[in-house]
């Protein structure tokens, strides 16, 4: 366990430095100055490796440089809008996870069957519908048509305000859930149609197991474990959609300020916090991967 | 088959002569019988994935729906004309009605028309980007599991460290830094999304490099590239195949995004995303039929593609 805790541990280092040295290079690439936006004037002149620790150095000390358009720093942006971000997505993945994985279970002991075929093409529509699309078509009918909602994600400017506003907040958390219960469905399926077809569903069934017991106690159990190498995987993803699902409701989060970033082409602020999303799913992988060593002996044991 | 022979030394010694004279001797006396059966190998995957979509209707429709969306996207501007440049005030934002079907938008443009023009657009983009990632995956994933050892960990941790980064957050930064033409455009979204090919590939391809084929043609003198080409890469070509597809939704659906952000396709040019984008600014006015339109054609293409790629991998896993 020490070892292959020891060798993942490596690899996600290794990834981080990767990730660091691609953003670093994309802001050498930039153009109009923004390395020096960044490393001050002087700094910009140095030789690619010195100029890449001595921007290290100072990211280790959580200065991300200033913005080349807006009079302030990456940092305060960062500060100011990831725990809107975090919110928003943190409470969609929960429920989409509480949403697909019974229907993953579900569809697979009904494999097959119209349940089955029913929820794979509501799946499938789920992942193919953009998330800006799909929030758009909420947005017309909840908010616009129905006034249910409101048409924008919260403005409340703390984040108490931000999370308590749920008139304003439901619909962005529903788009980004729909989202993740998509991918989360598919995935959930397959792994509980690989434990149903385990020896130990089998002998369970022979010693006299109701169905309801095989389904919870083994089935269930043993097809949540892979569930965590899933959440840590799909981190980039989640993220993704929540870029769109700012962009549409005008939620000042991570996406958003990336995406308004962009559009004023302001390579510090997009390649910060492309930084910190990089090195947040590196991170959130390797726990992904030791959470599962914990929970799988069998993973542990195949490594040595 | 002869199975007697105890798996060979590793090809070192052999390999470098040959190596050094271009396989020009070598190469004729290998390639011949390899390349005949190669060639009857590809003509029996091609029979293969055709009777595959045959008993498989969900491909078949898969299939289907894509043809007719390509012949209503690239022939239909032939049979229904209708004016995509000039802008005509009087007739902004009309609802569906005679003239019409489909209603118009901001600028008075026919919206049946203006999806014909923006699929062309959407189609062409994702088809381009889609394929080249696949290629540049299948390449960079084969070399990867073919050599092994400290390469493929240094391969592959670049490719966990482009996966770390959502792709569209990375191709913001790029369109941050530079404006992009279409062209560009395919480049980068394919820069950003060969990365789970090139694992899925790695995969097939560690499995692959151990077969007998694989080791006597390292024997015969055969070179790493020509492994990769001739033997790797045509015999994962099942999963190649069923992950263009899905890579050709993907880069649909990531240039719908862009374009939806405004930073896609530059000005005249529209695709899907960008009727969208016109779309949502309007949305408070309730004009429904500006984004069902868009949303329909990109959700049709996208679901289409992946029945094709599902239905494929099903149908090629029962074969084997």
């Amino acid at each position: 366990m020490t070892a292959y805790l020891a060798r993942r541990v490596l690899q996600a280092v290794a990834v981080v430095v990767l990730v660091t040295l691609i953003v670093f290079g994309l802001l050498s690439l930039a153009p109009g100055n923004a390395l020096s936006a960044v490393l001050g004037s002087g700094g910009a002149h140095q030789q690619f490796l010195l100029a890449y620790l001595t921007w290290l150095g100072r990211v280790l000390r959580g200065n991300l440089g200033f913005s080349s358009r807006l009079n302030v720093s990456v940092s305060t942006l960062l500060v100011a809008s990831l725990p809107r971000t975090l919110v928003l997505t943190g409470v969609s993945t929960l429920i989409a996870l509480l949403i697909a994985v019974p229907i993953g279970l579900v569809q697979a002991v009904r494999r097959s069957t119209a349940t089955d075929h029913v929820l794979r093409g509501v799946t499938y529509l789920g992942y193919a519908m953009p998330t800006f699309v799909l929030g758009a078509l909420l947005l017309l009918f909840l908010a616009v048509d129905l006034h249910w909602f409101a048409a924008e994600g919260p403005q409340a400017p703390g984040i108490i305000g931000f999370a308590t506003d749920l008139r304003a907040l439901t619909l962005p958390v529903l788009t980004l859930t729909l989202m993740t219960v998509a991918i989360f469905a598919r995935y959930m399926r397959s792994s509980a149609l690989d434990s149903l077809g385990q020896e130990y569903v089998e002998a369970a069934r022979a010693r006299g197991a109701g169905q309801r017991r095989v389904l919870l106690a083994h089935v269930l159990r043993n097809s949540l474990v892979p569930v965590v190498t899933l959440l840590g995987l799909s981190l980039p993803q989640i993220v993704g959609g929540a870029v769109l699902v700012e962009g549409l409701f005008n939620i000042q989060g991570m996406g958003w300020q990336i995406w308004q970033a962009a559009l004023r082409q302001d390579a510090p602020v997009t390649l910060g916090f492309t930084l910190v999303i990089g090195v947040a799913a590196a991170i959130g992988s390797l726990l992904a991967d030791v959470g599962y060593a914990l929970l799988d002996p069998r993973v542990r044991y195949a490594q040595q | 088959m002869t199975a007697s022979p105890a798996v060979p030394e590793p090809a070192s010694a052999p390999a470098a002569p040959v190596r050094g004279s271009r396989g020009r001797h070598a190469g004729p006396a290998v390639a011949q019988p390899t390349g005949a059966d190669l060639r009857a190998a590809a003509a029996g995957r091609a029979r293969r994935i055709l009777s595959v979509l045959r008993a498989h209707p969900l491909a078949t429709t898969g299939g289907l729906i894509i043809v007719a969306v390509i012949v209503f996207c690239f022939g239909g501007p032939a049979v229904y004309h209708t004016d995509q440049f000039h802008v005509f005030l009087s007739q902004a934002n009309l609802s569906p009605r005679a003239g019409h079907p489909f209603g118009t938008d901001n600028d008075g443009n026919d919206e049946l028309g203006r999806l014909m023009k923006g699929g062309q657009v959407s189609l062409e983009v994702g088809a381009a980007a889609g394929v080249l990632a696949a290629l540049l995956g299948s390449l960079w994933g084969a070399t990867a599991g073919y050599l092994g050892g400290v390469i493929d960990a240094v391969m592959m941790r670049i490719v966990d460290a482009g996966i770390a980064i959502p792709a569209i957050v990375l191709l913001l930064v790029l369109v941050s830094l530079y404006r992009l033409s279409t062209a560009m455009l395919v480049l980068v979204i394919a820069a950003t999304s060969w990365l789970s090919t090139a694992r899925l590939v790695r995969g097939e391809a560690l499995v692959l490099r151990s077969r007998e084929y694989v080791q006597a043609a390292r024997v015969m003198g055969g070179g790493g590239l020509r492994a990769i080409v001739r033997h790797i890469a045509p015999n994962a070509m099942g999963t190649i195949v069923v992950n263009v597809t899905f890579q050709i939704a993907n880069a649909i659906l990531l240039l719908a995004a862009l374009s939806w952000l405004g930073l896609g396709v530059p000005y005249p040019s529209v695709d899907w995303g960008d009727m969208l984008n016109a779309a949502t600014q309007l949305i408070d006015n309730g004009y429904w039929w500006q984004i069902l339109a868009p949303s329909v054609a990109i959700v049709v293409v996208v679901v289409a593609l992946t029945m094709l790629g599902d239905g494929l991998r099903d149908g090629l896993a029962h074969d084997e």
